[in-house]
């Protein structure tokens, strides 16, 4: 008796240390990767690099600044975010309200929907790269913001309907019961889920916004502002990933582009956060 | 305040079978709900009970899988074959209070409120105002809330939400009162409460109420409707169907032979 309870503590021990040691270990990942990319990233990080355009000799030197990739890729993910928030909303709750759970509709667009969540992002720009020289378009912000709404897509539909299904069946219930209709009660159930439903969101911008390999053949590079859809532009992520194959000084710029993405997705994120806790806080 | 003690709305269920993959749920039930009365749905788990609560007001039709057949009339017009716009209104008059207390995600006074809303009923602010007090004060919430109705409702204690939710359906001015076990998630200050409450408002409403316990059904019911395995076996006057109950089964039951 005695033996069997001592070795269910020394079980509950050993499990418990286990899951310490493995949560200390992704905090570990989580503090490097930020400290490596703070303390590269502030060196070489100043005013004129975000500030201004590359000068004429950045191929050879490092001249000038990288706002170009900056605007570019907010040029290439916002619009994405819209459209792409646009098309996912309406099939999150045509999945949820108007379509039953085990539909085969719904069960069709789930497993398309998994199955595009699985790609890699390289294959979305090869097959939309693909696409472009097939219809004579070249590298654009316009290729980058359809690659891109392509990647969200499936990101947003899958997160925003595990948060759907987490709404109870009794509010839904309940709104049908006061004789409420399903377009009335979706809305009931929006307050509910709107909070899961902008952290989701901004994650998958969060995850658009890193991404270089949808945009590397799509959007191309520039190192001039993009003055229309069609002109070519540069990325963060594709600025990172040329300049860290570069001999020195260019892996430093590399540390400066990536500390600019990262301080960009951890803004998303915040914000996400407190648009979540305000919503949240006054129930609409 | 209107009165509507006077007014005779039947509720009739005609030959309604009900399955779930291809599983026969509720078979050939028949029973015509009285008015102004407390009916109690009792028998054993798994009998039915709560489906057929379900489809007096088409709630069934969230379930998978599902087929239904015969009619459930209030008033002479069929809930189960109504079109969407007429079921709106169908279950306007039927309202439900849940198993588990659920506020909508919005605040107490929006929570009673939002049924008047969507129904365009007291467009007014003042009118609106006047009817979530004398539903709060119906459900003897008012008191306990009226200082905080901009709060969010699920800040309430169990026992606050789950009357909340008997004002919110209140609210809507319904003529029949669904309760699927309202009770049961309750402690036993609530939920004695909450029986009370629905025998004074059998004045004004009829109610129909799923129990689980016995001894509540003993307490508040007037008419009885005893399910065993989707099947009517017994239904009357309360007492009657308690203390002489004429079927085997229901004997059986009440005697705690199987719950």
């Amino acid at each position: 008796m005695m033996k069997k309870l001592k070795s269910k503590y020394v079980e509950e021990y050993v499990m418990r240390s286990l899951m310490i040691l493995a949560t200390l270990l992704v905090l570990v990942f989580v503090a490097s990767i930020i400290w490596t990319i703070f303390s590269k990233g502030i060196r070489s990080l100043s005013w004129d690099l975000v500030t201004r355009l590359p000068g004429k000799d950045w191929n050879t030197a490092p001249d000038g600044g990288f706002l170009n990739a900056i605007l570019g890729s907010l040029m290439i993910v916002l619009p994405a975010s819209v459209i792409g928030a646009a098309v996912s909303i309406p099939v999150v709750f045509y999945m949820t309200m108007y379509k039953r759970r085990t539909s085969r509709l719904s069960y069709m667009a789930r497993l398309a929907y998994d199955v595009l969540y699985g790609i890699p992002s390289i294959v979305y720009g090869a097959f939309a790269f693909t696409i472009m020289v097939m219809v004579g378009m070249r590298a654009s912000v316009l290729g980058g913001i359809l690659v891109t709404t392509l990647l969200i897509i499936p990101i947003m539909i899958r997160s925003g309907d595990e948060i759907a299904k987490t709404v109870p069946d009794e509010i839904v219930e309940a709104a049908y019961s006061l004789g409420a209709t399903k377009w009335e009660t979706l809305k009931v159930v929006l307050r509910q889920i709107l909070p899961g439903m902008v952290t989701a969101f901004l994650l998958a911008v969060g995850k658009a916004i890193g991404d270089a390999a949808s945009v590397m053949f799509t959007a191309g590079f520039s190192d001039q502002l993009a003055r229309s859809l069609s002109d070519p532009s540069a990325t963060l992520p594709l600025a990172i990933f040329n300049w860290i194959t570069m001999p020195d000084p260019f892996p430093e710029r590399a540390y400066a582009a990536a500390l600019v993405l990262t301080i960009i997705v951890l803004l998303l994120s915040l914000t996400s956060r407190i648009i979540t806790r305000r919503i949240t806080k006054n129930n609409l | 305040m209107e009165d509507n003690t006077a007014k005779s709305v039947p509720l009739i269920v005609e030959h309604l079978n009900l399955s779930i993959e291809g599983q026969p749920i509720l078979k050939d039930v028949n029973l015509t709900f009285p008015n102004n009365k407390i009916t109690c749905i009792v028998g054993p788990s798994g009998c039915g009970k709560s489906t057929l609560l379900k489809t007096l007001n088409r709630l069934h039709e969230t379930t998978d899988y599902l087929e239904v057949e015969g009619r459930v009339t209030i008033d002479g017009q069929d809930i189960i074959q109504a079109r969407d716009t007429e079921l709106i209104e169908l279950r306007r008059r039927i309202g439900l209070v849940p198993q588990k207390p659920c506020p909508l995600p919005m605040s107490i006074y929006d929570n009673v409120a939002y049924g008047c809303r969507i129904h365009g009923m007291h467009r007014r602010k003042k009118e609106m105002s006047q009817t979530v007090e004398r539903y709060l004060t119906e459900v003897g919430l008012w008191d306990e809330v009226k200082d905080r109705l901009n709060a969010p409702a699920n800040r309430l204690s169990i026992g606050q939400q789950q009357r909340l939710c008997l004002a919110r359906s209140l609210a809507v001015e319904p003529d029949f009162i669904l309760a699927d076990e309202a009770t049961s998630a309750l402690d036993p200050v609530s939920s004695r409460t909450i029986e009370n409450l629905f025998v004074k408002l059998k004045e004004k409403y009829s109610i129909i109420m799923v129990t689980h316990t016995l001894p509540q059904a003993l307490r508040i019911a007037d008419y009885a409707v005893f399910l065993y395995l989707g099947e009517v076996i017994e239904s009357g006057d309360a007492t009657e169907v308690f203390n002489n109950p004429k079927e085997e089964l229901t004997r059986k039951y009440l005697q705690g032979a199987f719950s």
